[in-house]
């Protein structure tokens, strides 16, 4: 399906309306459905709270665009609430977790092949070690806790080892830091990717920063919020890669074409027939923002919108097993950390860094404490006689130890 | 350490801040509710859900050639080879689960201490190994029958929601041993309960070698569960006797189950079609709705 972001009308805003039963409809299925379409709905509700998040912060300081903010944001709360709402109530939070990993990895991996710009590509494969970690510590919470395999959701497409550990990958602030792309010279692709990216972070941290307080298993409480610290780094390294010279306007109107991007994306891999239908009928809608928000643009700013937007969008986010380039990156830049918007290997971190990250894991490592030895194995390590527990040390020998 | 909680705040009741209360009870008075009606007008959008909705999931079919034609010859005579792996499942899961239960009650075994009466680490020990062995005979029974033992089935997953509150309940810090073992109570009532079904399936589907290793697993979990209480009743200052709380699971009795004449659907949750209700009404019992599958469902005895 070709897409012009600078002719197609879409759905026109005010005839994109719903109703409480439209808004609620039957979730995917978490047995039947592949895990791609899991990925896809649990990144499509965080390019849906990113265009909430980012009106709000527009309406703020624009008073002059109030009006047509609510407008939009009014639509882009109910498509969020279909969106998140697809998500079925027989996946517990933990099992949410796990496709939130996987969309941090597939999606991640597909943006960081594509990304044409070298500095931002290693930005995003720099994360995507980070999150694969994330993966195999959670899927080890999951059968240590609940006697599941996380790979029952991601179903074999992403590995379930060690990236690059957690315990690590904390970093004082200023060197999560990174140097912005260029709004003049930068590739359309980038910023659509950056804007990706940036908002499916956004939604791990926050979905994290919900769900961790409700577990009662005292590792997994330290471990949510271990990662979602991990998260707010990323959401920080993210959102410095986006031109801040940008206009608001601007930004606006590339989060709706982001929003475009993602949908045609999903229009272009989804194989489940009702959901597909969701995506197409968002993706009109989107176009209905676009061309919205850049008339808006256009009698505001004077400029014209094909200043910002491509007339074709890029090549779609692959929803697929990145399995080989994971890999690869693993082998290569597993020791990778940073020093200001600078890559380096972990021997040359900052100090500010390294008193930062010994003081939190000074009281012990949670996501270390959660895998301590642990390998996954097809229905869970308890496959495998030797992870079992053996004999209770006598009293004496526990005291002694 | 104490077992049972004492005395000292809550303020939960009503009776706390009583003066509060009637003011809480004045302003329902003055503000009645915006639209008539009562909780049924809940019931009647979840019917309506229920009646779009899709099932909550598939067993996927035997891997090898010669298992599906098992599998066919099974059903041929009276098997219900779908609903066995299903079930086969079910129960894997929920060892799995268990196994990881019997783990967190040994954390919570050291964190509390022992007290007269309850379980010494050994005990839990020996239980959570008669689990592992569970886990361990069902992935072969699974395999055996041409599944996947790392597939999750529909009643695995809904056992896994049924019982989602226990590891919650076993992971918390704040649950002492004794209370601990009141979730592991709901976790063997319901492993009783379903070996004992798996066992009848087994039994239908002709898989004695299945029969007999599930009787060995039953004969372990209803010792599981006769401990178990035995342990919470030392813990709040009872004595546990055989014939206390619900029954142990025996072999199914005809009267034990009492559905509506109108229900839509029998015990295991299938829905019986309309010449099994018209074949009911005419013999004023349900019979057996195939014969030898022993998948009955009885009349509302009101």
């Amino acid at each position: 399906m070709a897409i012009n972001l600078l002719r197609d009308a879409g759905v026109p805003l005010d005839q994109q309306r719903f109703t409480w039963r439209d808004l609620v409809q039957t979730p995917y299925n978490k047995l039947r459905d592949g895990a791609f379409t899991r990925v896809r709905v649990i990144l499509m509700n965080g390019i849906e709270s990113e265009a909430l998040r980012f009106s709000h912060a527009c309406a703020r300081v624009n008073g002059p665009l109030q009006a047509a903010l609510a407008r939009v944001r009014r639509v882009e709360q109910h498509q969020q609430t279909l969106v998140n709402w697809l998500n079925p109530a027989d996946q517990s939070p933990l099992e949410t977790t796990i496709g939130f990993e996987q969309v941090a990895i597939e999606v991640t991996a597909s943006v960081a092949e594509k990304e044409p710009d070298p500095y931002l590509a290693q930005v995003y494969r720099f994360g995507l070690l980070e999150d694969f970690d994330h993966l195999y510590r959670y899927s080890a919470l999951m059968d240590r806790l609940t006697g599941k395999d996380a790979n029952t959701l991601v179903q074999s497409y992403s590995d379930i080892v060690p990236g690059r550990p957690t315990a690590i990958e904390h970093r004082y602030p200023l060197d999560d830091l990174r140097k912005p792309y260029d709004r003049r010279r930068a590739a359309a692709i980038s910023k659509l990717h950056a804007g990706t990216i940036m908002a499916g972070e956004h939604q791990t941290h926050d979905y994290y920063m919900t769900v961790g307080p409700g577990f009662a298993d005292p590792v997994a409480r330290q471990l949510y919020a271990e990662i979602a610290s991990i998260e707010e780094q990323h959401v920080t390294q993210y959102e410095s890669i986006i031109d801040p010279e940008e206009t608001w306007l601007e930004k606006w109107l590339l989060h709706e074409a982001c929003e475009v991007y993602n949908y045609w994306s999903c229009v272009e891999s989804e194989d489940h027939p009702r959901i597909r239908a969701i995506w197409e009928r968002f993706l009109d809608y989107e176009l209905g923002h676009v061309r919205f928000v850049a008339r808006l643009f256009e009698d505001t700013e004077g400029r014209d919108a094909a200043e910002i937007l491509p007339e074709r969008l890029p090549e779609p986010i692959r929803y697929e097993s990145h399995r080989e380039f994971v890999r690869e990156t693993l082998r290569r830049e597993l020791r990778l950390s940073a020093v200001g918007p600078e890559f380096v290997d972990r021997q040359e971190e900052s100090e500010a860094t390294r008193a930062y990250r010994d003081h939190l894991n000074s009281q012990g490592s949670p996501s270390e404490t959660a895998a301590a030895g642990y390998v996954w194995r097809p229905g869970t390590e308890l496959t495998d006689p030797a992870t079992r527990v053996r004999a209770v040390p006598p009293e004496g020998e526990r005291r002694a130890a | 350490m104490e077992q049972s909680p004492q005395q000292g705040t809550n303020r939960t009741g009503i009776a706390v801040a009583a003066r509060l209360g009637e003011e809480m009870i004045t302003a329902t008075r003055e503000f009645p509710p915006s639209s008539p009606g009562s909780a049924l007008a809940i019931a009647e959008v979840r019917i309506a859900y229920a009646r779009e909705g899709e099932p909550l999931g598939e067993t996927a079919p035997p891997s090898g050639l010669m298992d599906k034609a098992k599998a066919v010859v099974t059903a041929a005579t009276g098997g219900q080879p779908t609903l066995l792996m299903d079930k086969l499942g079910e129960r894997l899961a929920f060892e799995r689960t268990g196994a990881r239960l019997y783990e967190t009650l040994l954390s919570k075994h050291q964190a509390y201490g022992a007290f007269s009466g309850g379980p010494s680490a050994g005990d839990v020990l020996h239980i959570l190994h008669e689990e592992y062995a569970h886990a361990d005979l069902l992935e072969r029974a699974i395999k055996d029958l041409g599944g996947d033992p790392t597939a999750v089935t529909p009643s695995a997953n809904l056992a896994a929601n049924v019982s989602a509150g226990l590891p919650q309940v076993l992971a918390d810090p704040r649950t002492n041993l004794l209370q601990s073992l009141e979730a592991i109570v709901v976790a063997e009532l319901a492993d009783n309960e379903c070996w004992t079904a798996l066992a009848q399936l087994a039994e239908q589907a002709g898989e004695d070698e299945l029969v007999q290793r599930c009787q060995e697993a039953i004969a372990h979990e209803r010792d599981h569960l006769r401990k178990v209480r035995a342990w919470v009743a030392a813990g709040q200052g009872r004595t546990a006797g055989d014939d206390e709380g619900a029954e142990m699971p025996e072999a199914a009795e005809a009267d034990e189950f009492t559905f509506a004449e109108d229900s839509s659907v029998d015990r295991e949750g299938y829905v019986v079609s309309e010449e099994e209700r018209a074949e009911t009404r005419e013999t004023g019992t349900r019979q057996a709705r195939k014969s030898g599958r022993g998948r009955q469902v009885r009349r509302d005895r009101s």
